[in-house]
């Protein structure tokens, strides 16, 4: 199947158009609220979270019945948001620290959550199969209705974000001085954290409990190596976020036995290791770059000044000497002095050097640069 | 109880307590979520052990998922050190890829592998017994309690070996660097341990619930006591206690055993939480009420000492000067007036001799900030305590 093949098939199937979109929409309101996660130092709560929600939804199936998925989500909502506020409550109330406190409520609710699952699948009349489709997701699963439920709460999201930008950006960088503004910020704060519970909840369908932290995260991540604004980051985390979905949607589509969850965050984090390794003003590459192009410089200074420093003892600045002289010498290679010649600083006659005018002044001035350049 | 009962019982003993040690360790280093990244990122390495061996219980699948979490731990690092995201963040990036790489690798080849992510995640306890090592013609018991039990011993052994030089690298690494150990042999030696153990309870437990197991009866020891090897002991205690209760919850309730032993965890955690003596939830919160009231009465005894004043010192106007609600007013004067620091005379505050000596060295105090001071005020109150 090629691609065009493909995106025709894209508008003509109604589940490959609504699977496409539900991960789209997703990735999106994810990307958007990861930004916020990530800056807020706040990555794992995502995976927290994620596994505290499996509980709600066994206990919403208990009480109802009913495997509506809106239903299931209000039961994992809930049960988000508790484990959110337990967590919080451990690290403010005790002194076990942030990272016991996420790792003790995921798990203990995980483990809750299998158990009434387990339990759940014992009972003899019970309706329960598909439940632990929220294990691992099955974005195939995705009907119409799923996907215009993920748009409003996008939509929601976003006019949210565009009411209290300044709030949510002012809360991000300076909590202090937001305190001092007179802004209630444990408003803000639970604000904040409720929309990421509920971006998290409504992805557990599509990509699972386990994989949902890297839904938040990895977008958010490589949007934040592009940039230093935030609008932008949001912006761009939305971006690779909707496109890690419709890609990962295509891929597996296209091959048998290819469950879309983990396709689509090992899309994402081919995004972000791509941002690591080729964004330009933060990305390894072009940082090893820097970093190669300035011991160079360094080599090229430190020659001429070498030189400049034999130069001194003769009356006749050019008076010729031995290349040998130099090779004791560490920042020497014959790469420099070459590029020293280019640069017309020295002169090269056979196996002697001599500096030029030009080049004795250069060297003269390059430690009190800085004196010349303010006179 | 039948003979499989007990086996079974044993089994999630010998895990918990498995588990427990090097989970110490990880809460006190704040490494707790490392664990989890483990538990999970060890599923490509099992997967690919598998497709070797083919064999859940070899030792070289063991050995290969061990290194993967080990992978998972550099790779974290690695990414860390660059500085482009924080350390969270990385965790949160590097194991649900390594993860899908697993679920990848076993969906493609489902067909010819009795492998299920299921199996792997969750475990399934109630089959172990079923699984035996056999010697030479002779049943010497499961498999699984042979591998963890093996694991154990190993995690003992290297405890007592280098108790000295974890106790002293976890609490401070500076000092642990200057005497000679090396902070990087310690810290993977920690992390190959947890690797290992995860990978050998993950088939018993389930990946996931490891880390229950690690982080929560730690967690719950740490609110307890201040004492590492208290701290040890009752960790132990408190996973064993919650595998055999555990066992019989599920017993009762027909369900998952691995699940019903993370309840009876969340259980106890939860009540130490809120009960525990002096870093519990209510003991927090009453002595924080208690703080409260005393730095109110010391506020208040000090505006008596600065007016000599009767306007100043009138019960109504110190209402509305102050400004506290009645009923906090009210807490402070009975207070103050139960420790015969002021007498009431015609809605005239004053305060007594005994009164005027402490705000004296309460002030004092607060100049000199010297604990020397309040030596014997300390009966009296618990803001000083602290």
């Amino acid at each position: 199947m090629d691609i065009i093949e493909y995106i025709q098939l894209v508008f003509t199937d109604y589940t490959l158009r609504t699977i496409t979109l539900g991960t789209a929409v997703l990735g999106a309101v994810c990307g958007m609220l990861g930004s916020f996660a990530v800056l807020r130092k706040q990555s794992l709560l995502g995976d927290a979270i994620s596994h505290a929600a499996l509980p709600g939804i066994a206990i919403a199936f208990l009480i109802t019945g009913s495997k509506d998925s809106n239903t299931l989500l209000i039961g994992a909502l809930i049960s988000g948001l508790i484990g959110t506020f337990w967590i919080r409550g451990i690290v403010t109330k005790t002194h076990l620290k942030s990272d016991t406190a996420l790792g003790l409520i995921l798990s203990l609710f995980f483990g809750f959550g299998m158990l009434l699952l387990t339990f759940i699948q014992k009972q003899p009349d019970a309706n329960q199969a598909g439940l632990d489709k929220y294990l691992f997701g099955q974005a195939a699963t995705l009907i119409e209705s799923d996907v215009w439920m993920m748009a409003i709460v996008t939509g929601i999201c976003l006019v949210v974000m565009l009411i209290f930008w300044k709030e949510f950006k002012i809360l991000l960088f300076d909590a202090d001085y937001t305190k001092t503004l007179g802004f209630n910020t444990k408003f803000i704060d639970i604000l904040i954290t409720s929309f990421i519970v509920l971006a998290i909840v409504l992805g557990l369908q599509t990509v699972g409990v386990v994989l949902m932290s890297a839904m938040l995260l990895a977008p958010a991540a490589a949007a934040r190596q592009w940039t230093n604004s935030l609008a932008v980051m949001v912006f761009l985390a939305a971006l690779f976020g909707a496109f890690a979905g419709v890609v990962g949607t295509a891929i597996s589509a296209s091959q048998n036995n290819l469950s879309t969850g983990p396709v689509i965050v090992l899309v994402a984090s081919v995004f972000v290791v791509f941002s690591f390794i080729f964004s330009p003003s933060r990305g390894l590459l072009f940082k090893q770059i820097r970093f190669i192009r300035n011991r160079r410089d360094l080599q090229l200074h430190k020659t001429l000044a070498f030189m400049h420093h034999i130069a001194e003892t003769h009356e006749d600045i050019s008076h010729p000497h031995a290349i040998k002289l130099l090779n004791n010498f560490q920042g020497y290679t014959r790469s420099t002095l070459q590029k020293l010649v280019e640069k017309g600083y020295v002169k090269l006659n056979g196996g002697m050097w001599n500096l030029t005018k030009v080049g004795f002044d250069t060297a003269a001035n390059l430690y009190t640069k800085q004196q010349t350049e303010d006179e | 109880m039948s003979n499989a009962q007990l086996e079974i019982q044993l089994i999630a003993s010998v895990v918990a307590v498995a588990c427990a040690i090097p989970g110490t360790f990880l809460v006190l280093r704040k490494m707790a979520m490392i664990s989890d990244a483990i538990s999970h990122s060890i599923l490509p390495g099992i997967v690919i052990g598998f497709f070797i061996t083919q064999d859940l219980n070899s030792p070289l699948l063991i050995l290969l998922a061990a290194l993967t979490g080990i992978i998972t731990v550099v790779l974290v690092e690695y990414i860390q050190k660059t500085g482009l995201v924080k350390e969270d963040t990385a965790i949160g990036l590097v194991f649900p890829a390594l993860f899908s790489i697993g679920v990848i690798l076993i969906a493609k080849n489902a067909n010819d592998v009795h492998l299920d992510i299921d199996a792997v995640l969750l475990g399934e306890l109630a089959f172990a017994p079923f699984d035996r090592l056999i010697i030479s013609g002779t049943d010497v018991g499961p498999k699984s309690l042979w591998v963890v039990g093996t694991i154990l011993l190993i995690t003992i052994t290297l405890l007592i070996a280098f108790f000295k030089e974890l106790k002293v690298s976890t609490f401070d690494k500076g000092l642990a660097a200057s005497l000679g150990f090396s902070p990087a042999i310690i810290h993977y030696g920690l992390m190959s341990v947890s690797s290992v153990t995860t990978v050998g309870a993950f088939d018993a437990v389930g990946a996931i619930l490891v880390v229950a197991l690690m982080i929560a009866p730690a967690a719950t020891a740490y609110l307890l006591t201040t004492d590492l090897k208290k701290m040890l002991a009752l960790a132990i205690g408190f996973g064993i206690f919650s595998a055999i209760l555990g066992y019989w919850v599920a017993h009762w309730l027909d369900a998952s055993i691995a699940g019903s032993i993370t309840t009876v965890l969340g259980l106890v955690f939860l009540l130490v939480y809120l009960f525990a003596p002096s870093k519990g939830i209510i003991a927090v919160t009453y002595r924080e009420k208690q703080q409260r009231i005393e730095v109110s009465l010391l506020t208040f005894l000090l505006h008596l000492k600065n007016h000599d004043e009767e306007v100043e010192r009138h019960v109504k106007h110190l209402n509305e000067h102050i400004n506290w609600q009645k009923v906090r007013s009210k807490s402070v004067l009975d207070l103050a007036q139960k420790n015969n620091m002021i007498h009431i005379e015609d809605s005239i505050v004053s305060l007594t001799k005994k009164g005027d000596e402490f705000t004296s060295k309460a002030i004092e105090y607060i100049i000199t900030n010297e604990d020397s001071q309040i030596e014997d005020m300390k009966d009296d109150f618990f803001l000083f305590r602290g």
